[in-house]
C-alpha cells in the first residue's frame, strides 16, 4: 500500500493536466451533440483511451466508448481526436502537443452513443468483396502441399493484410461523406489485397463487385485514407493499383 | 454498360478533347486572334469540311465527357434507385440533345444555310 502511495506521489509530481472535451450524444434522447469538459492528469505515456477511461472511472461512468485490446490490434477505439481520425489507444496525449484534447465519434458512421459508432456497413462491404482466397482446390486436403509464394509475390499484398478494420480510412474519406453507397477505401484496399494474391483465383468475380456506379471509380484519390491508417496500410495506392487491373494495365 | 467501360470512355474522351481543342486554339494563331474570330472567318472555318469534322468530333467528345462528369457529380451528391436512374437517363438525353443541336449548327453553317 505504501509502495502504491509512493508511485502515486511520484506520478503526481510529473503529471500534467489537460482538458479533455468529449462529444456527448444519444440519438434516442438528444437532438444534437454537445461537449463535456473534464480536467484530467496525464503522464507522457498516457493514451487518449486511458484518459477517457479515467473520466469514466472518476467523473462520469456513462461516457460510451468502444475498446478492447489497448494495443492497436483490435481496431475498436477509432475516433476523431483533435480533428483527425486516430486510434485512442495508439495516441498519446503528450504527442498531441495541445492543452485541449477533443474527442468525437468517427465521421461517416452512424453514432450509437457518444464515441461509439455502428460498424455494420463497414463489415458488410468488407464481406461483400469476398475477403478470402477463392480457388477450387484446397491445401487442407491430405497429400496436397501448401500454396507456396515467392517473397516477391508476398510483397505485392502483404501491407494490405495488416488492415485491422478500424474504419479510420472510411472516416477520413471525403467521398464517403457525400456518397452513402460508396464501397469505401477499407473494402477497396481489401479487394486489392486478394486480387494481388497469387494464390487467389477469384479476381474476375471480385472486380465485378467493385465495378459499380458507387464502386472503385468514385475514389477521387484525396489520399486522406492513407494518411490516417494506424497500421501503415496505403488504401489510396491499393485503389489505384486496382484501377490498373480494371483498365487492363495489369492482368 | 459496366462502370469501367463508361470510365474508359470518360478518360479517353478527355485525352482526345485536350488534343483536338489544342489544335482548335492553335488554328486561331494562323492569323491574328481577334481577326480569326471575325464573323466571316468563323463561317469560313465551318465551311472548310475537315475543320467542320474536327468541330463535330470536339462536340461529341466534350458532350460525352461533360455529361458523364455531371452524372458522376450528381450520383455522389444524392443516392436512391429512382434518383440514380433519372440522373443517368437525364444525362444521356441531355448529351444526345446537345450533340444533335450542335451538329445541326455545324451542318447548316457548312451548307451555307446560316
Amino acid at each position: 500500500m505504501a509502495q502504491v502511495s509512493s508511485i502515486s506521489n511520484e506520478q503526481s509530481q510529473t503529471a500534467k493536466s489537460v482538458t479533455l472535451k468529449i462529444s456527448r450524444y444519444n440519438p434516442e434522447h438528444d437532438e444534437s451533440s454537445g461537449f463535456m469538459e473534464f480536467n484530467v492528469q496525464y503522464e507522457k505515456w498516457t493514451t487518449v483511451l486511458e484518459a477517457i477511461l479515467d473520466v469514466k472511472k472518476h467523473f462520469d461512468h456513462s461516457v460510451a466508448v468502444r475498446y478492447s485490446c489497448r494495443q492497436a490490434t483490435c481496431g475498436s477505439c477509432g475516433m476523431i481526436i483533435n480533428g483527425k481520425p486516430r486510434l485512442a489507444c495508439f495516441t498519446k496525449i503528450s504527442e498531441l502537443d495541445s492543452n485541449v484534447v477533443t474527442v468525437e465519434p468517427m465521421n461517416n458512421f452512424p453514432v450509437i452513443r457518444d464515441l461509439a459508432v455502428k460498424f455494420e456497413k463497414l463489415f458488410d462491404t468488407h464481406q461483400k468483396i469476398k475477403p478470402y482466397l477463392i480457388r477450387d482446390d484446397t491445401e487442407l486436403v491430405s497429400d496436397e502441399k501448401e500454396f507456396l509464394q515467392t517473397p516477391e509475390e508476398v510483397e505485392q499484398y502483404i501491407q494490405f493484410a495488416n488492415c485491422i478494420k478500424c474504419g479510420l480510412c472510411n472516416s477520413a474519406c471525403p467521398t464517403m461523406a457525400t456518397d452513402s453507397s460508396f464501397v469505401g477505401p477499407q473494402a477497396l484496399a481489401q479487394a486489392y489485397r486478394y486480387v494481388a494474391d497469387s494464390r487467389d483465383k477469384g479476381k474476375d468475380s471480385r472486380l465485378k463487385i467493385i465495378d459499380d456506379s458507387h464502386g472503385i471509380w468514385r475514389c477521387h484519390f484525396a489520399g486522406s485514407c492513407s494518411q490516417v491508417c494506424p497500421k501503415g496500410v496505403d488504401p489510396a495506392m491499393g485503389i489505384q493499383l486496382l484501377r490498373g487491373y480494371m483498365l487492363g494495365f495489369k492482368s | 454498360m459496366r462502370e469501367s467501360t463508361v470510365m474508359k470512355i470518360h478518360y479517353g474522351t478527355a485525352l482526345a478533347a485536350v488534343a483536338l481543342v489544342a489544335v482548335h486554339i492553335l488554328m486561331r494563331l494562323t492569323m491574328g486572334y481577334a481577326e480569326s474570330l471575325e464573323y466571316e472567318n468563323v463561317l469560313a472555318n465551318y465551311k472548310f469540311v475537315p475543320y467542320a469534322i474536327m468541330l463535330e468530333i470536339i462536340l461529341v467528345l466534350l458532350a460525352v465527357h461533360g455529361f458523364n462528369g455531371l452524372r458522376v457529380i450528381l450520383l455522389e451528391l444524392k443516392q436512391g434507385r429512382l434518383y440514380e436512374k433519372s440522373v443517368s437517363y437525364g444525362c444521356l438525353i441531355g448529351m444526345i440533345g446537345l450533340i444533335a443541336y450542335g451538329s445541326r449548327t455545324i451542318i447548316m453553317t457548312n451548307m451555307g444555310i446560316v
